[in-house]
């Protein structure tokens, strides 16, 4: 957070109306649909929704791995260090996937290959990126290792995947995504699948690692508790779109989209009275084969107007950081104002 | 729906009978070696003599990380895998050691709801069918009217519109499955509901939207709830008790407001201080405590608390002697040497 780099001025990363659909037997579905976001330097950005609301496919975009077919990214800028990875040739875009931004996904033992040691899996980005072989790679993988907190680090060097604990796996997969110090670590649901304090471990690691190195954090989650603690801005999205943005105290304290606020009141929270009765979102979320006309969140939403379902609001200025796209967002804020209070 | 008052009348209402009594419940599992003679070699402690009792109408939430032993606890309590030894009193019925088909009545008065919506419920069969079934089995169904009415305001009960009973479950959403299998569970009637990580796989606008029919259900049945969930803010939430579980033993429970407000155990510490609340201020400014290392495996647990390897305030004595859970606060014990009542 404190990179004073004199390259600040422009952001890392600037997504420009991404969209990215799939080809089912259904036809053509928009999984994310018109997407615009920054990541500057060394910050932290959270990019929060339910299932299908496309924030893996946005990160999948980025890296260029959304699996084609069936997906294909339609249109769209990724501009990362000014160039565009969507018109570069894929050897170039295989430099910047490691080198540029690296990944940290939901599942450690499908992204980590099961017949290859520890070390094999460390070394080969460190000989394809950085230049290292040998026994340079082998001290400067062990060297990682440590870095991530897995004791023994010579040793482990020579284990397979299956012989560690979940949260090992996380941690080694850290590791390779760091080990040749990208200036952006993606990390899509990398701790849901674990135990809770193995959880808190692994967030705060990253969290260090990454401000150690100054390098940007884009956490990509359902939980917002995690975006709480750890993101300087977010991105609330709902069916493939960016429904508001803002510093987390903004977006959590004063919220102004109807779906923010129905997420923030739908969590238990063990700030609150336990007694609390929970006021969720009704309904369901939409398919996105056949989303609805206008505003998506119109058929779940309290505040909707006959405008809604007619034309799609785009994300507006509301403050200095925050944008919100809905027609009625200074209704839904007052409102949500008087309720909090 | 009101407690089975054979028992003798106690100074108290009802409640003063607990529904469910598990006392020092084990489940091991033994793991074998051989070809053509198997010796057991090692045992998988996976519940390692626990008790608890609920009441009717009440909801105990079951708390802990994975390998803890949780649902394994919650099957042995059903009867559903090999039983384990203790007591296991149902409406002052002694469950361990009974007959599969001596096991069938009571069954019906223990509904269970599953984790995966997906996987829990038969693909081939119709939402009503599926909904109906242990009316059927059961035998509550009077005439074939009587059956379909059942259906539907089982359906309606749960949020459902009776005219979904024709569809098939690929049709429905998580949340919608995760009705459905909450009106299966409820359909012939039970006074206990075993929920295991019900909510824990559907998305928070969904998961609210289960937890309040699960607590109107309970009002409306005076059912009482056995809860088990990882996530710490849902158990509070729902429950009235709750027991901390790590590698077999319970190691700390307590009403739920004194268990949240001031946890004596220090693994019930660090698992509350992990969560992190969506309140951005708050959340920065808080210390976290930060667990080292991993839960150790079920087969070779540390000796003396399970917790000792893990445990920031650890001593010598930890190590070598198990500690007993013992009454520290009012209704509120923790299995812990340092632990202190206030």
């Amino acid at each position: 957070m404190t990179s004073d780099s004199p390259v600040n001025s422009s952001p890392l990363l600037q997504v420009r109306d991404l969209r990215t659909s799939f080809t089912t037997p259904e036809g053509k579905i928009g999984a994310v649909n018109g997407v615009s976001f920054d990541v500057n330097h060394g910050e932290t950005l959270g990019l929060v929704g339910e299932s299908g609301c496309g924030k893996s496919v946005s990160a999948l975009s980025i890296m260029q791995l959304v699996p084609n077919p069936p997906g294909v990214i339609e249109t769209g800028e990724i501009i990362f260090e000014g160039v565009d990875l969507l018109k570069i040739s894929s050897q170039e875009m295989q430099s910047v996937r490691g080198a540029g931004i690296g990944m940290i996904f939901q599942e450690p033992m499908s992204s980590l290959n099961p017949v290859l040691t520890i070390g094999r899996q460390i070394t080969e980005p460190l000989g394809v990126h950085m230049g290292l072989s040998g026994w340079a790679a082998e001290s400067r993988a062990a060297e990682l290792l440590e870095m991530v907190g897995i004791a023994d680090s010579r040793r482990r060097l020579g284990d397979h995947p299956h012989q560690l604990s979940g949260g090992q796996r996380q941690r080694v997969m850290i590791a390779i995504a760091l080990s040749c110090e990208p200036k952006l670590l993606i990390a899509d649901e990398a701790t849901t699948a674990l135990d809770v304090t193995i959880q808190a471990q692994i967030l705060e690691l990253m969290k260090n690692l990454t401000s150690e190195s100054g390098a940007a954090l884009m956490i990509i989650t359902h939980n917002l508790g995690i975006i709480a603690r750890y993101a300087d801005r977010l991105n609330v999205m709902y069916a493939g779109k960016i429904r508001e943005s803002g510093t987390a105290e903004q977006v959590y304290l004063q919220p102004n989209h109807p779906y923010t606020v129905g997420l923030l009141n739908s969590v238990p929270r063990l700030d609150r009275p336990a007694s609390e009765r929970l006021d969720p979102i009704e309904g369901e979320i939409p398919d996105p084969a056949n989303l609805p006309a206008g505003c998506a969140f119109t058929p779940r939403c309290r505040w909707v107007t006959e405008k809604c379902s007619v034309s799609e609001p785009e994300l507006e200025q509301v403050k200095d950081r925050q944008m919100v796209a809905c027609y009625e967002s200074k209704t839904v804020s007052e409102s949500v104002e008087i309720a909090w209070k | 729906m009101t407690s089975t008052s054979t028992d003798i009348n106690q100074t108290n209402s009802s409640n003063s009978t607990p529904l469910l009594s598990v006392r020092n419940l084990k489940v091991h599992f033994p793991i074998k070696r051989g070809f053509l003679v198997q010796r057991e070699v090692a045992r998988v402690r996976a519940v390692d003599g626990v008790s608890f009792d609920i009441y009717p109408g009440e909801t105990l939430g079951l708390v802990g990380e994975s390998g803890s032993g949780k649902t394994t606890a919650a099957k042995a309590v059903i009867q559903l895998n090999n039983p384990g030894s203790g007591s296991v009193k149902f409406e002052g019925q002694e469950l361990v050691g009974l007959s599969t088909s001596a096991m069938r009545p009571i069954r019906r008065k223990m509904g269970m709801v599953f984790q995966d919506p997906y996987g829990s419920l038969n693909p081939r069969m119709r939402a009503g069918d599926i909904v109906g079934e242990p009316l059927k089995v059961h035998g509550l169904a009077e005439s074939r009217d009587g059956y379909r009415q059942q259906v539907a305001s089982l359906l309606t009960t749960v949020g459902l519109s009776p005219a979904m009973a024709e569809r098939y479950p690929n049709e429905f959403s998580g949340g919608q499955r995760q009705r459905l299998g909450i009106a299966r569970a409820i359909a012939a009637k039970p006074s206990l509901l075993i929920l295991d990580e019900s909510v824990s796989a559907l998305d928070v606008s969904i998961q609210a939207q289960i937890l309040n029919l699960l607590q109107d259900l309970q009002d409306e049945y005076n059912l009482a709830y056995l809860f088990i969930a990882h996530d710490l803010s849902v158990v509070r939430h729902i429950s009235h008790r709750v027991a901390v579980m790590y590698l077999g033993k319970i190691v700390e429970t307590a009403d739920a407001k004194d268990l949240y407000e001031r946890p004596l155990h220090p693994y019930t510490q660090a698992l509350l201080s992990a969560i992190p609340t969506p309140d951005p201020i708050h959340e920065r400014s808080r210390e976290r405590i930060i667990l080292r290392g991993d839960l150790p495996s079920p087969l070779s647990p540390p000796p003396g608390c399970g917790f000792s390897t893990r445990c920031p305030i650890a001593t010598e004595a930890c190590s070598a002697a198990v500690p007993e859970l013992k009454t520290l606060a009012e209704n509120q014990q923790a299995a812990c040497f340092l632990a202190q009542g206030r």
